[in-house]
């Protein structure tokens, strides 16, 4: 079995860390450097910060955020929202981001995902896929915030993005998301044992046992969760540790 | 004041979280790519994200391979991340074979794409990983780092040095033991980022910046 990594995923709109129900429906939760530098200081393994909204503004919000978290978090750090060029992603790695997480961009034009891969690395270039079941045994990929189709089946699309260099695949259940009623472990367990790079379950983590579910039949390669984490229904230290009873390779935080 | 640590800047890798974590440990770091600066360093940090081929092509394009040789000389402490660790050795095979720095002699090459099962795993290696020091190699880098200690990883080919005694600790990936730490003398590289790595990355840079 791979290390699994423990990721907070921080879905922001301006300044505020928000929460939404299958991406929309926000709530606004808090100020996101306070939740980032808690979650660290934790012993997360990984942020992922995600602009939903993400206009030219947001997105210069969204380096300074990044700048600032950078100053304090020392771990890897995703951004996710906007992206739309290699410019993009120039400035927020400069910033301290360490990957990139893309979406729509990519699904307009799949050639950025081989620009992004050829100039800052595979590991570097995370594809997004924002998925929606939409017959048994079928999901196709969506946009901004799940609500327009691309007309991808979600494997063909992670396929087609890791051959143009896509390092790592973000796939998260439009259909749980926020819903705290499980991971979509047959969409997971779908796209992670038939591709060659690491995928990030997210969307749907309620309970210790959905962690068991996504990594034992989902076969996750990572978790990201939010509103566990969020709203303290959860503990880290209390995820960590069920996981590490259930023998799963996770990082035994030492402060 | 001259900094305390100069980082190579060759345009390649994640240099700001590199001058932060240095910051963080409570020393004056510098972003350069000047030769003169990088030659008479008191200290140096070669960074690194990204393949073989093309961090050798930034450090010749840019003049800065003899300066790197310029400073291993004067045998002050070097330290190689993830890429510059790979970098420090002879030769890669990553699309290649690329010659290296060749401060370490040895090759880079890809990680087995098998793991412990005989079965096909991920390729790259990403992820938390524990640093299982070797026998006798407790000092330096890896001081006071406890029995638990892990590092962040993201890399798809290893180091492999011609001497087993220049790795100083593994890390074990599905069964396939890669060399987390090495070292000849004042030279140090590791394949994970300790500026990634939270509070035992950080030790790990702090026992750098105070390796004399």
């Amino acid at each position: 079995m791979p290390n699994i990594r423990l990721i907070a995923r921080l879905d922001v709109k301006g300044p505020n860390l928000i929460k939404g129900i299958h991406l929309e429906g926000v709530r606004v939760v808090g100020d996101p450097g306070e939740f980032a530098r808690d979650y660290y200081e934790q012993g997360i393994d990984e942020l992922i910060y995600a602009d939903a909204v993400a206009s030219l503004y947001q997105r210069q919000n969204l380096v300074e955020m990044v700048r600032r978290a950078s100053e304090a978090v020392f771990v890897p750090m995703t951004v996710a929202g906007g992206i739309r060029c290699v410019a993009d992603v120039e400035e927020l790695l400069r910033a301290g981001a360490d990957k990139v997480a893309i979406n729509t961009a990519a699904a307009r034009r799949p050639a950025l995902i081989a620009e992004i891969a050829r100039r800052f690395g595979a590991q570097c270039m995370v594809l997004s896929i924002e998925a929606k079941q939409v017959a048994p045994g079928r999901w196709e990929a969506h946009t901004d915030g799940g609500r327009e189709p691309t007309g991808f089946e979600v494997l063909e699309w992670a396929r087609r993005a890791i051959d143009l260099g896509a390092g790592e695949i973000l796939l998260t259940s439009v259909d749980r998301e926020g819903t705290r009623a499980g991971f979509d472990c047959e969409l997971v367990r779908r796209v992670a044992t038939a591709v060659p790079v690491p995928v990030i379950a997210s969307g749907g983590m309620g309970s210790l046992e959905h962690l068991r579910e996504v990594i034992e039949h989902g076969r996750a390669d990572a978790v990201a969760f939010a509103d566990v984490l969020h709203y303290r229904r959860l503990s880290l230290a209390g995820i960590r540790s069920f996981a590490l009873e259930a023998g799963y390779c996770v990082r035994r935080h030492a402060a | 004041m001259p900094p305390d640590v100069v980082v190579v800047d060759y345009g390649m890798g994640n240099v700001a979280s590199v001058l932060r974590a240095v910051a963080a440990c409570g020393a004056k770091p510098a972003l350069s790519g000047d030769r003169q600066s990088v030659a008479t360093a008191s200290r140096l940090i070669l960074p690194g994200v990204g393949a073989f081929r093309d961090g050798m092509d930034e450090l010749r394009r840019r003049g800065l391979i003899e300066p790197i040789h310029a400073f291993v000389g004067t045998r002050r402490p070097f330290l190689g991340i993830c890429l510059g660790m790979q970098m420090m050795l002879s030769v890669s095979e990553e699309f290649g074979p690329v010659p290296g720095l060749g401060l370490i002699g040895g090759n880079v090459v890809a990680i087995p794409d098998r793991g412990r099962d005989g079965q096909p795993h991920k390729v790259p290696h990403v992820g938390w990983n524990r640093i299982i020091p070797r026998n006798g190699c407790a000092g330096a880098l890896l001081e006071g780092l406890g029995p638990d200690a892990s590092a962040y990883f993201v890399h798809s080919y290893a180091a492999a040095p011609d001497s087993p005694g220049s790795i100083v600790a593994d890390c074990d990936y599905d069964g396939c033991r890669i060399p987390a730490v090495i070292r000849s003398g004042a030279l140090h590289g590791c394949q994970f980022h300790p500026e990634k790595s939270g509070p035992t990355g950080l030790r790990i840079l702090h026992n750098f910046l105070a390796f004399s």
